[in-house]
């Protein structure tokens, strides 16, 4: 480790850390969680937000009208597959298999593009039929809950692809197994956010 | 991850983060939130049960469940991580979230209901 010693005026040594190298065990981690948390705080707001005005039709379309669930089940399967696969590139990586590992990230990476495919795809079918945000109180806080969870989504298939780009460039180091499971929380926490997006919006909205 | 502890002691000595998965956590985690995604769903689209509060308030319970599911068996939670910072972590989110959600309900339905008439919108617009 890097660390200066210099003296203090009575003695004892005083350490320095320099150059960062020193990180208590599992901080991140807990760290990472905490971050998640405060997310699923945003996430919440939104779903209050929902709540209160997901009946406020504005004499326009309601759920009922607009939501398509069998496309809808088949984005939450896309999610589902996309959880698991990463849970076999989580094993992989315990067990240092580099390639197994990246395959099985490639594999989540293009379910969660098929993902936000069919979310794009549905957004764009919903403006197109005079549908869009500014239609109803109602679209609108669809509109935010559904496309920040997207966004989530998106910015997790970024991730996913710079972390795949780092191991195939370094290796599993340290460093990138702590980012890999950082990842991993973030990607199952989409998941569990998906499963109240699905219930209370698509199927609470289509009844 | 017993067996790495031994050679890679000196620089890898906080790669052991209490990381342990199997196939069959995964396999696990994935069949009952299948189980748990298809219910909900065949539930709503066959109108199985009729009454749509009553479907409502199921599966809103079987969203309950899978949430425990997912974080179970892929967020790998329990009392124990993080000697249990994560847990509390989750319980103290869990409890403003709920108070958030259920406030604002039950808040905004009363505003709602105990809302004055509206009359009529043309009346509104000629009003001081």
């Amino acid at each position: 480790m890097t660390a200066t010693v210099a003296t203090h005026v009575n003695g004892a040594p005083v350490y320095y850390d320099q150059a960062g190298a020193y990180h208590p065990p599992n901080s991140t981690m807990l760290g990472f969680w905490l971050y998640l948390m405060s997310d699923c705080l945003i996430f919440a707001v939104l779903f209050a937000v929902y709540a209160v005005l997901g009946r406020s039709y504005a004499a326009g379309p309601s759920g009922a009208d607009l939501f398509d669930l069998p496309l809808v089940a088949v984005n939450t399967g896309l999610l589902l597959f996309s959880s698991i696969t990463y849970g076999f590139a989580m094993i992989a990586m315990q067990a240092k298999r580099q390639g197994q590992m990246l395959a099985w990230l490639a594999v989540t990476g293009l379910f969660g593009l098929g993902f936000l495919g069919i979310e794009l795809y549905e957004f764009h079918h919903l403006i197109h039929e005079g549908a869009g945000p500014q239609r109803s109180a109602f679209l609108s806080s669809f509109f935010t809950l559904v496309g920040t969870h997207g966004l989530h989504v998106t910015f997790g298939c970024i991730w996913l692809v710079t972390l795949m780009v780092q191991v195939a460039k370094h290796g599993l180091t340290t460093a990138n197994r702590r980012r890999l499971m950082c990842l991993s929380m973030f990607w199952h926490f989409l998941d569990v956010v998906w499963i109240g997006v699905f219930t209370f919006v698509y199927l609470m909205g289509s009844m | 991850m017993a067996a790495d502890h031994s050679h890679d002691h000196h620089d890898d000595h906080h790669d052991d983060d209490g990381f342990h998965v199997s196939y069959q956590g995964y396999a696990t985690g994935f069949i009952l939130s299948v189980i748990l995604t298809a219910i909900p769903f065949w539930l709503v689209m066959g109108k199985v049960l009729g009454n749509p509060k009553l479907t409502g308030l199921v599966i809103l319970g079987f969203a309950a469940v899978q949430m425990v599911v997912h974080m179970v068996y892929f967020l790998h939670m329990n009392a124990k991580v993080e000697g249990g910072w994560s847990m509390l972590a989750l319980l103290f989110t869990v409890a403003l979230v709920v108070i958030m959600l259920a406030g604002s309900v039950w808040v905004m339905y009363h505003m709602n209901t105990n809302m004055m008439p509206t009359p009529d919108p043309a009346a509104m617009r000629n009003m001081p």
